[in-house]
């Protein structure tokens, strides 16, 4: 995949920081707006494919690596995990962080939601690491259709075994 | 404003439930009848949609607002947050299953170098 | 002559399916709302949320979110899988 051109790579310089931006902000406002850790956490993972599309992948993985959404994604289901348990004397996923407030409703700017919040953080990491994971293995499996490494398993009817 | 939008949505009844039927019966008439494997893919895709919108369909209530007490404003009655909760898995997995299912579309046209599903029928045996 | 066959299958089906979306609740007039009354009355009041859906996924229902989690990781590892070299060095 060759980068697009100049056009292309300047608005991608001003608008995929938006893009992270926006999607941690509906991350962190998932408790009291509509939105949390999955619809956040796909908006920032469109940084990744957008990035790709502008610059071409040599110049892209030159400072971006598979290994650090892997570690995202593994951080996000591993915290996910935890703050479930944190509610163990009543039951799993139990918000056991909560105050009960019955019934009233805050005007703060963030009010206070216990688990919740904490868990919308952890979910956004592994839907982060996820998707951009899912959008990296589908370009390297264009550097494998070139190549053909890797084929030809099937005797007979493969295109790469004749 | 709103309760402009409240009437319109009372007077149509049930052709709303129409709406998702004609969704379905096109998406899965283009699962049958087409042969381009992305093609089918994203028919899949529109027949999960109009699945995920049935449901939401479902949880409506006349004058209802949405279930967040931080936003609903004076409104009393809320829309139900349950089929609103099953959508929100429903659509993850449809995301889960449709990247997976393009992925097999990517390893299909490395091995047969078409994308016609008639051609890999008869590229085998 | 398979396209027509086609055709007046989706015509039967859809006539199958207005058919059903006649017999349930009109629009807007949900019939049994106990659980998620419960739902709205309580995510508040007990459970300190604002927003009743993000309550209900996190919180209610949290082992489904868990599950979704999963799924997610699943397909992930599947279509790592998938992308494999086989072993094979060039």
């Amino acid at each position: 995949m060759k980068p697009l051109s100049v056009i292309v790579t300047s608005i991608c310089d001003v608008f995929a920081w938006f893009m992270i931006v926006f999607g941690v902000y509906v991350i962190n406002n998932g408790h009291n707006t509509p939105g949390g850790g999955f619809q956040g956490g796909a908006i920032v993972a469109t940084f990744l494919s957008f990035m790709l599309v502008a610059y071409g992948g040599k110049r892209f993985f030159a400072w971006a690596r598979a290994g650090v959404y892997g570690f995202l994604e593994f951080v996000g289901l591993a915290a996910f995990f935890v703050f479930g348990c944190f509610g163990f004397p009543r039951s799993f996923f139990f918000n056991s962080l909560a105050i009960p407030l019955g019934g009233q409703v805050l005007s703060e700017w963030i009010p206070y939601c216990g688990t919740i919040s904490l868990m919308n953080v952890a979910v956004g990491f592994e839907v982060v690491g996820a998707l951009s994971l899912v959008v990296i293995e589908m370009y390297e499996s264009i550097h494998m259709i070139d190549t053909g490494a890797g084929m030809g398993g099937e005797r007979g009817h493969d295109r790469f075994d004749r | 404003m709103t309760d402009s939008i409240v009437r319109t949505l009372d007077s149509v009844g049930n052709a709303s439930y129409f709406v998702v039927a004609l969704l379905a019966v096109m998406a899965l008439f283009a699962v049958v009848t087409q042969k381009n494997m992305i093609k089918i893919c994203i028919s899949i895709a529109i027949l999960g949609s109009s699945v995920n919108l049935f449901l939401v369909l479902l949880g409506y209530r006349h004058g209802g607002e949405i279930p967040i007490y931080f936003l609903k404003g004076a409104a009393e009655t809320m829309v139900l947050p349950t089929p609103q909760c099953l959508t929100l898995t429903a659509i993850v997995i449809a995301l889960a299953t449709t990247a997976l299912m393009l992925s097999l579309i990517i390893l299909l046209h490395k091995h047969y170098g078409t994308l016609d599903i008639d051609e890999i029928r008869r590229l085998r045996g | 002559m398979k396209k027509t066959v086609f055709i007046m299958a989706a015509i039967v089906l859809a006539g199958l399916l207005c058919g059903m979306f006649e017999d349930i609740h009109p629009f807007g007039l949900p019939n049994n709302t106990l659980m998620d009354d419960y739902f709205l009355r309580h995510a508040l009041s007990d459970r300190s949320a604002q927003n009743v859906v993000t309550s209900l996924v996190f919180d209610f229902r949290g082992f489904d979110t868990l599950g979704e989690a999963a799924v997610l990781f699943t397909a992930l590892s599947s279509i790592g899988a998938l992308f494999r070299d086989g072993g094979k060095k060039e």
